[in-house]
């Protein structure tokens, strides 16, 4: 298999050369794009398998250059940026980002990134079960077994699972998820989220305070991901 | 200070109003003019003016000064309602009445100004000093790990005779001076986010047994050596707050908690709600602040003296800020153990919402 290649969009030269060393070094080839337009015309000519996008770009905000990216490009969109305020990552999010790093990030947090977006492109064409650190999760059957025990869950709490497992490794933000769950009457409801993300770790994870699989992104929404 | 508010008042208002007090007081001696001899209503008179300097702008205070000479002459000097004195001692005194009610107007009217300059002057070097404290401690705040960052990257640029180890040690340094240039800059951020005022609460629905044990997990990942209590109710109700600032507020306490102890000294952080107000306390069994009573500690730019750990002196002035900025309050207390006990707290909205699932 070739190398996965990467388009890295921003306009600081130390995070470009950062960014180019670390993922070179670590199988992915690298292709650097200063400005916006820049990086759209390189999507465009030679499509990459992941975008790293910086939201401060001098010729255009990055918002724009992710909403257009979006209208064409499937693959996983990844934002690097200084914003690290909920409203950026939410509204970025929505736009269709897979995921968010705020700088300064650490660099095993952006190969685990990259990793996991890249992992739902392949999965993509219908995988229905998951297993790591002795959970099970089978989508078809609609069975959860922890240490090899049947957990016993509600059929909210069973969606709700479901849809963090079918897009594992990614971000689902609190409103999109009580849409997507209760319906677009409950989107200011977050106490419900609260409440059935707290029952569901108590069943799935080995100590629901110190949760394994189903992560916080704190005032942005949760994460399942499944330890490598 | 309720008097020095009025004289900002528009000028027309204080026209008005001296005028009308020299009326009104002038009248009321003139019902008691038979009670009250002419003398005393002078000196009644007179007391008014010095009021009204102590209050008012110096036109206003001259002109009442003025007017009432005039009325005195006219209503009460025998013979009254004539603008004519009778004798040379009433002469005189009228004379002398005027020129001390206009000296009084005059050297009030001064004492006040010269005692704004002074204040201003206070303000100002205070201000100045501030400003180099706060240049001291961010040059050195800043410089520090900056320092350290740039002289480990030259060592491992130039230096041929760096062992593995060296080398180890070198990158490690680089490492923690950043985390800690990191966290200065954050504190530095949400220092002028509280300055420029537009600080809002955005509250919403916060599992705190949550956020604990995040806050906790982050302080710990970068102290590796201390270890942190949790003492909190898991059947807590949610609160409503704004989680970014409290989980700020936790994190500096825990960080200066962890900064400031000896390694394996006992951290506690414990939770609870009483009714509709969220009480969190953290406390340490180090060796304490030494000022306890003070509110110091919460001064921007206030560091414990005999502490040798370093420290912006933002961190708690930050978790005041931000504990206020939710309604609530902070306080520090000498612990059980010598130690600092910080207890906080804020009213909340709280929901005991239950699973009642929608089957």
């Amino acid at each position: 298999m070739s190398k996965p290649e990467v388009l890295v969009i921003d306009d600081e030269p130390q995070i470009r050369k950062l960014l180019e060393i670390t993922l070179q070094s670590n199988g992915y080839s690298v292709k650097p794009a200063i400005t916006a337009k820049e990086g759209l015309i390189m999507a465009g000519n030679h499509p990459p398998d992941v975008i790293l996008l910086d939201l401060g770009l001098p010729d255009e905000s990055g918002h724009v250059v992710l909403q257009k990216l979006r209208q064409w490009y499937t693959y996983p969109i990844i934002i690097l940026s200084v914003q690290k305020d909920e409203e950026n990552i939410i509204k970025a999010l929505d736009s269709g980002a897979n995921d968010y790093l705020s700088k300064p990030f650490r660099t095993g947090e952006l190969l685990a990134r990259i990793r996991s977006a890249l992992r739902d492109t392949v999965s993509d064409e219908g995988e229905t079960s998951f297993e790591s650190n002795g959970l099970e999760i089978n989508l078809s059957t609609r069975a959860v077994k922890k240490n090899n025990e049947l957990v016993k869950l509600t059929s909210t709490e069973y969606n709700l699972l479901a849809l963090l497992v079918r897009n594992e490794g990614k971000v689902l933000t609190h409103q999109y998820l009580l849409r997507a769950i209760w319906g677009p009457g409950y989107i200011n409801q977050s106490q419900y989220l609260r409440v059935f993300i707290a029952q569901i770790r108590k069943k799935i994870e080995d100590d629901p305070n110190r949760p394994q699989f189903l992560l916080t992104e704190s005032g942005v929404g949760y994460r399942f991901i499944s330890k490598v | 200070m309720k008097l020095f508010a009025l004289n900002k008042l528009p000028r027309e208002k204080q026209y008005l109003y001296s005028l009308v007090t020299i009326v009104l007081v002038s009248g009321v001696c003139f019902g008691l003019s038979a009670a009250l001899g002419y003398r005393v209503v002078a000196l009644i008179l007179l007391l008014t003016v010095s009021l009204l300097a102590i209050t008012f702008d110096i036109l206003p205070v001259l002109i009442s000064a003025a007017l009432s000479a005039f009325i005195w002459d006219v209503f009460f000097i025998p013979p009254r309602f004539t603008l004519h004195v009778d004798t040379a001692e009433d002469t005189i005194l009228l004379i002398m009445y005027f020129i001390i009610a206009m000296i009084n107007g005059v050297l009030t009217y001064k004492i006040r100004q010269a005692e704004k300059v002074s204040t201003l002057k206070e303000e100002k070097a205070n201000s100045v000093k501030l400003y180099n404290t706060i240049l001291n401690s961010l040059s050195h705040e800043l410089r520090t790990p900056l320092a350290a960052i740039i002289g480990a990257a030259d060592n491992l640029q130039l230096n041929k005779n760096l062992s593995t180890q060296d080398i180890q040690q070198l990158i490690s340094e680089i490492s923690k001076a950043s985390l800690r240039l990191n966290q200065q800059v954050e504190n530095l951020l949400n220092i002028s986010r509280l300055e420029s005022g537009h600080i809002k609460p955005k509250n919403d629905w916060c599992d705190i047994v949550e956020l604990v044990f995040e806050v906790v997990k982050r302080v710990e990942e970068n102290n590796a050596n201390q270890k942190i209590n949790i003492s909190i109710n898991q059947n807590m109700p949610l609160c409503s707050i704004d989680k970014g600032m409290l989980d700020q507020v936790i994190y500096n306490l825990l960080n200066n908690a962890v900064l400031h102890t000896e390694p394996q000294t006992m951290i506690t952080v414990s939770a609870s709600c009483h009714g509709h107000l969220l009480e969190m306390v953290i406390e340490d069994e180090g060796k304490g602040f030494a000022d306890v009573d003070g509110k110091d500690v919460f001064q921007k730019f206030s560091r414990n003296g005999n502490l040798k750990a370093s420290g912006s002196g933002l961190g708690l002035s930050i978790v005041k800020g931000f504990t206020e900025a939710l309604g609530g309050s902070v306080e520090l207390k000498k612990g059980t153990t010598q130690g600092a006990l910080f207890t906080i707290l804020i009213p909340v909205k709280t929901s005991y919402l239950k699973i009642v699932d929608h089957e």
